[in-house]
């Protein structure tokens, strides 16, 4: 004889559960949080390099780095003197909330975690999984390089739904490549049609004032 | 593979459930729905739930996947309709983005089936 029992909760409820406590830590501290995706080589590290030395000496930051293997991209940006808490996410190709807990928990007792305006928390490279994990973020930014072609937003469409803001990157290789920047934005759009979409290159400094504005208002 | 992942966090839920049971029943299924506008992949969630529940209170057990289609609803139109994933993504009759998903983003542990008799499998 054969019962059933109804169960109903999410399979994520852990990781939604420890995201919402991570956000709760957050507010508490007057930290906004944002996380930032894309798929390997779309340009994170370099973006938050530039971010780093134009807005860390206006604003208390720190930044949650993950890496699958390595410390590579931690210590390219320890170089901006602020706090880079590397988490090594092993052969997971995300961030979970519980990892992310635990690099809260390394701020909170290497630093003030008062002090702090955001936290900038980079995400392994990968443009399926990491949407699906909230870390206790306020803010999802997504970025695109030009590079990778006009369809990855239909074809990966939950990072791009989920997004608060596009990053479209390394625009400075446009006149080398085949590409429709307004089809990347179209494409976009039919599923997140007030997405912030802000077209930058890293290398030559275009679009960059308009993502530390966005970036900024949040605050 | 974020499929091994998420069969962690679902045996450790069933888990859960079964240990606050006071017979230990013996589970003979496990039925998810899992949404197609989702990042999972039913057939690596049935292998990654085969390999982690061998030698377990689960071993044996079945994983019952009912998909759910992707189904947006046009507040233009006033309908629902079936975006296709990876192609299109508006509404099919005036174009409008889709904005309100009524389904297809489930991932959902529903019900657990099991026996009366207590388990006598190996328990791990």
């Amino acid at each position: 004889m054969h019962q059933t029992f109804d169960l109903g909760i999410n399979l994520l409820h852990v990781n939604q559960d420890g995201a919402d406590h991570n956000r709760a830590h957050f507010d508490q501290w007057g930290i906004t949080c944002f996380n930032l995706m894309s798929s390997p080589g779309a340009g994170k590290t370099v973006l938050l390099e530039r971010t780093l030395a134009a807005l860390s000496n206006k604003y208390k930051i720190a930044v949650i780095e993950g890496d699958m293997t390595t410390e590579l991209d931690a210590e390219r940006l320890r170089k901006y003197d602020v706090p880079v808490i590397a988490i090594n996410t092993g052969r997971s190709c995300h961030l979970d909330s519980k990892m992310v807990a635990g690099g809260l928990h390394r701020l909170s007792h290497e630093y003030n975690p008062n002090d702090f305006d955001m936290v900038l928390v980079e995400n392994v490279g990968n443009l399926v999984c990491p949407a699906e994990f909230e870390v206790g973020e306020h803010f999802k930014v997504a970025l695109l390089s030009i590079t990778e072609g006009e369809d990855k937003p239909l074809k990966y469409p939950i990072m791009f739904q989920e997004a608060d803001c596009l990053l479209i990157t390394k625009i400075d290789l446009a006149p080398y490549l085949d590409i429709d920047l307004q089809q990347i934005e179209a494409n976009v759009r039919q599923m997140n049609p007030d997405v912030t979409i802000i077209p930058l290159s890293t290398k030559t400094g275009v679009g960059l004032e308009a993502w530390f504005t966005w970036l900024t208002a949040k605050l | 593979m974020h499929e091994t992942d998420m069969t962690k966090a679902l045996i450790m839920t069933v888990k859960q459930w079964w240990e606050a049971q006071p017979e230990r029943p013996s589970i003979s299924a496990v039925h998810l729905t899992v949404g197609k506008f989702t990042c999972v992949e039913p057939v690596s969630l049935q292998f990654a739930f085969t390999l982690q529940t061998r030698n377990t209170f689960l071993e044996g057990a079945t994983l019952e996947i009912a998909e759910t289609p992707l189904i947006a609803y046009c507040h233009h139109c006033q309908q629902e309709y079936e975006p296709e994933i990876g192609i299109k993504y508006t509404c099919n009759t005036c174009g409008s983005p889709m904005e309100d998903i009524r389904s297809g983003r489930e991932l959902k542990i529903d019900r657990i089936e099991y026996a009366q008799q207590p388990c006598t499998k190996h328990l791990t």
